[in-house]
């Protein structure tokens, strides 16, 4: 934590290379641009704000990225920047990266997801829909909207709710599968398939779950995982990298239970 | 026009379950043959969408976001409330009943607030049983914590991310219908039209946001789940693609917008740190009950580094006009003083637009690390936006703008003027009344879309004859058209003007947080009815739009949502001023106790004002629904 000050905030030029490409076609490439005047209080977001205003005051085109919440929880943004996914911060998203983190004179290379599976839309907008479907492939419990037992009827001990709850606290941000050299949703995938392995409520469709999840998120092309670590290190939430080896069981156990069936699971198409 | 809330006839206390075991039924075969549209992906959208294919409808779900997980019900942190009575301290139905109207100020219906309350301990059970990480208790039961307006523990919550949890619980159901084809998926689709065909809610205009193009989408019946208006004023805790559009585009076509002066202030929020800042941060209210929030006594002192300012030159004003309640009165009360004491230049921080939230005497009666035990989270969240240590200075906070109670006009069965045009959650009014008690928005969503709109569209498509309508009829040509023309007449503009839409929108912002904000009074409100106007022209003349409207482009986005924003902001100024009383989250400065607290004048403003659309530039036309209370005796708050 930085030391109490009063009135910190300071002003700096900075030089910025950021990638330009106007849509998934269209080849890109990156832009300098000289920005001056950022303050240390700034979002980094609120600095890309003032960088637009000042190409559309110029006539040329802004530079589009994606953000909503602006408070590191809705999963939107995420950036590139000196090669760190959501930049120099620990456990910070884009949104919540201060401009403090930078000096003056600093040259700042910003740069989208870059993963075969997350294809680029325009600048440092990419498609990310393939989270989507992997979800759609299993994410979840079967219960319908209705009448259930009483909330308290099942009971499931506070270390396990806790637990539940941090593979629970993924933001869908995809910086796991950007930090990875082989663009791997190992994390992403596997921080679902472990909140619900964890619960009571989880278990009865555990096998299937597990196995279509995973044939979705191969069938997206995103690579395999190699272990790493540069998806936990890149995680906003800090979201575990052991939940990969509880994949893996789940997985290895999905196929085990596969072998004993006289039928196939059925892999749906997703969205 | 006479508004009818359809409110079945009936005590309270059995007015749903009544209801329920008489309205019409789609038998199941009969249900694959309609067709839902659902706009909006938040809790009630997605409880809503998930709900409906359930059931066997055949749903259209579209959101503005790369996917339905990104909506801003995602960011609700504290709980959700329910009546289960857990703790064995005395909670019923009846009491969150009571505890909502009367947070509401008595400007909410009973009827509605009862339901809400009745099904709430079954929106527990669904997202238990969806997997939903609820905090629990080493005994594996659920945990409980208080919020404010209530005398009971019946808050739910998941750490501080319980919007998250149960958005996630919601968009799985959502993602398990769209694997099983029961839903059609649209993100990146935002609408821009509604379209009637026989005076019935028939379908969409929607624009895909990824190439620009116009879509046309028909069903039997459109729900809008598209969350508040809290951004008309720029800054808010609200996420920065929370917008109008899609309910002002349905008022414009003839749904009644209701009670669109109240909003929801809270008051501890990190404030503006300068002109660039994009949103506001909230942090918990919780925050109140160990920190003393004060401002300088003198004028002069206000730049000075706070920890050199001796106690005597300090004013704890809260504690100073409310001794019974200090630093714990209601969130509107407290948000009040805060703007009064910058308005007497007594502000501090650079932008004098704030006030100290200090510890140092919580710090000193029970040691750092019990601070740290109860509001570490909190603490780390300040130091990383504003690079100051709350340990050792006092925070800074500001009120803002988190919530609208306002939104389009429905009835019992949430239904709007529109026939066929249903709306849920935070887009429509009919719950909250003048005010919204902490963990009651999560709860009114999700009530609404896993428990209320199940039955009640039901009743409507049965109930009523749906001639066979496609995209191919005229309805759908002329709406598109004017929806094209709209855009081409936005793009005209945007080559030509000078002004950025962020420029418009924050110079919007101003006047709304200045006029339209926490105090208000006639003059101001009429002078922020003739700045909007100024801005809608300045806008329409002289606003600036970068590249084409054939491609991704996040300004043509923003300012089609600015221009509706600039109307919507010139019809709360009007009701704002038409309500002459002060209730709730609207304070008029005309109407205080001889102490200057909020007074209500019952005789006169006991009714819903609904506002009805009546063309450009033209002056709406008021409608009033009466509310009355025969379960909870009006009554007058007080915090001294």
């Amino acid at each position: 934590m930085s030391t109490p000050c009063f009135n910190n905030q300071t002003q700096m030029n900075l030089k910025l290379k950021v990638w330009r490409q106007s849509g998934p076609k269209a080849k890109g490439r990156f832009e300098n641009y000289t920005l001056e005047g950022v303050t240390s209080d700034m979002s980094f977001l609120e600095m890309l704000d003032v960088l637009n205003e000042k190409l559309i005051k110029e006539g040329k085109s802004p530079v589009e990225f994606e953000s909503d919440c602006r408070e590191g929880i809705c999963g939107s943004c995420g950036c590139v920047i000196n090669g760190q996914p959501h930049g120099p911060w620990q456990k910070t998203t884009v949104c919540q990266l201060h401009m403090r983190a930078f000096r003056d004179g600093d040259t700042v290379v910003i740069e989208p997801w870059r993963a075969e599976a997350f294809p680029v839309i325009k600048d440092l907008v990419v498609d990310r829909s393939a989270f989507d479907r992997i979800i759609s492939a299993g994410g979840y419990t079967s219960a319908k909207s209705g009448q259930h037992a009483d909330a308290n009827a099942m009971l499931i001990g506070k270390p396990v709710a806790d637990e539940a709850f941090d593979a629970a606290t993924c933001i869908g941000c995809g910086a796991c599968v950007a930090a990875c050299p082989n663009a791997s949703a190992s994390l992403f995938t596997a921080a679902k398939i472990t909140q619900l392995a964890l619960l009571p409520q989880g278990h009865p469709e555990r096998t299937t779950r597990a196995s279509r999840m995973v044939a979705q998120m191969d069938a997206e092309g995103f690579g395999n995982c190699t272990n790493i670590g540069e998806c936990r290190a890149a995680c906003p939430k800090e979201i575990s990298i052991d939940y990969i080896a509880k994949m893996r069981r789940e997985y290895v156990g999905a196929m085990g239970a596969e072998l004993s069936k006289p039928t196939k699971v059925t892999v749906g198409d997703g969205v | 026009m006479k508004l009818d809330s359809k409110i079945p006839d009936g005590p309270v206390q059995t007015l749903w379950t009544d209801y329920k075991s008489k309205i019409k039924l789609v038998n199941p075969a009969n249900k694959r043959k309609h067709t839902v549209i659902v706009v909006g992906t938040g809790l009630a959208g997605a409880s809503a969408s998930a709900s409906l294919a359930e059931l066997g409808y055949k749903v259209k779900t579209f959101t503005i976001h790369d996917s339905p997980r990104r909506a801003h019900s995602i960011a609700a942190q504290g709980g959700i409330n329910a009546a289960k009575n857990y703790p064995n301290d005395g909670d019923s139905v009846w009491r969150l009943f009571y505890d909502t109207v009367k947070g509401g100020d008595f400007r909410s219906r009973e009827a509605n607030v009862y339901r809400l309350a009745e099904v709430s301990a079954s929106i527990i059970d669904q997202c238990v049983a969806q997997g939903v990480p609820f905090a629990r208790e080493y005994s594996g039961e659920l945990s409980n914590r208080s919020f404010g307006g209530a005398q009971v523990s019946r808050t739910f919550y998941a750490r501080g991310q319980t919007g998250q949890q149960l958005l996630l619980g919601a968009y799985g159901a959502l993602m398990r219908q769209v694997d099983q084809k029961n839903v059609e998926l649209y993100c990146r689709r935002e609408m821009l039209d509604l379209v009637n065909v026989d005076g019935k809610a028939r379908g969409i205009i929607v624009r895909n946001l990824l190439t620009g193009e116009l879509e046309r989408y028909a069903a039997d019946a459109v729900i809008l789940a598209t969350g508040g208006y809290g951004r008309v004023y720029f800054l808010s805790t609200n996420a920065f693609n929370s917008n109008c559009t899609a309910a002002w585009r349905a008022h414009k076509r003839g749904a009644l917008f209701a009670n669109p002066c109240y909003t929801q202030i809270h008051p501890t929020c990190i404030p503006v740190s300068g002109e660039h800042q994009s949103k506001l941060t909230l942090m918990s209210e919780s925050l109140r009950n160990d920190g003393r929030v004060w401002v300088p006594k003198k004028k002069e002192d206000c730049k000075k580094d706070p920890s050199t300012i001796a106690d005597d030159d300090r004013d704890y004003f809260l504690e100073r006009k409310y001794p019974a309640f200090g630093n714990l009165v209601p969130r509107d009360v407290a948000s009040r003083n805060a703007k009064y004491m910058c308005d007497e230049g007594r502000g501090v921080g650079a932008s004098g637009l704030a006030v100290y939230l200090d510890f140092r005497d919580a710090i000193q009666r029970l040691g750092a690390p019990a601070i740290e035990e109860k509001y570490g989270n909190l603490f780390d969240m300040y130091a990383k936006i504003t690079g100051e240590n709350p340990y050792k200075s006092p925070m800074r906070i500001y009120p803002a703008v988190h919530y609208t109670m306002g939104g389009l006009w429905v009835d019992y069965n949430l239904m709007s003027t529109i026939p066929g045009l249903h709306v849920l959650g935070e887009a429509n009014f009919s719950d909250h009344g003048a005010n919204r008690l902490g963990a009651s928005a999560l709860m009114q969503g999700l009530a609404d879309g896993y428990f209320v709109i199940p039955y009640t569209i039901g009743d409507y498509i049965a109930g009523t004859k749906l001639d066979k309508v496609t995209t191919d009829h005229p309805a759908f040509a002329s709406a598109e058209a004017e929806t094209r023309g709209g855009i081409e007449k936005l793009m005209a503009v945007g080559k030509k003007g000078h002004r950025t839409v962020l420029e418009i929108y924050r110079d919007l912002g101003h006047v709304m947080w200045d006029k339209v904000g926490m105090s208000r009074n006639d003059a101001g409100l009429k002078q922020a009815i003739s700045k909007i106007q100024g801005l809608r022209q300045e806008f329409w003349t002289d606003v600036r739009i970068p590249d084409t409207a054939e491609e991704y482009n996040k300004n043509l986005e923003v300012a089609g949502r600015v221009a509706d924003f600039l109307e919507l902001g010139e019809l709360m100024a009007r009701d704002a001023l038409n309500r002459t009383e002060s209730c709730g989250g609207h304070f008029r400065e005309e109407s205080a106790t001889p102490d200057g607290e909020a007074q209500r004048k019952d005789d006169e403003f006991t009714h819903v004002s609904a506002w009805e659309y009546t063309g450009a530039n033209k002056e709406p036309v008021l409608h009033k629904e009466p509310l009355e209370f025969e379960n909870v005796h009006l009554a007058q708050r007080s915090y001294k």
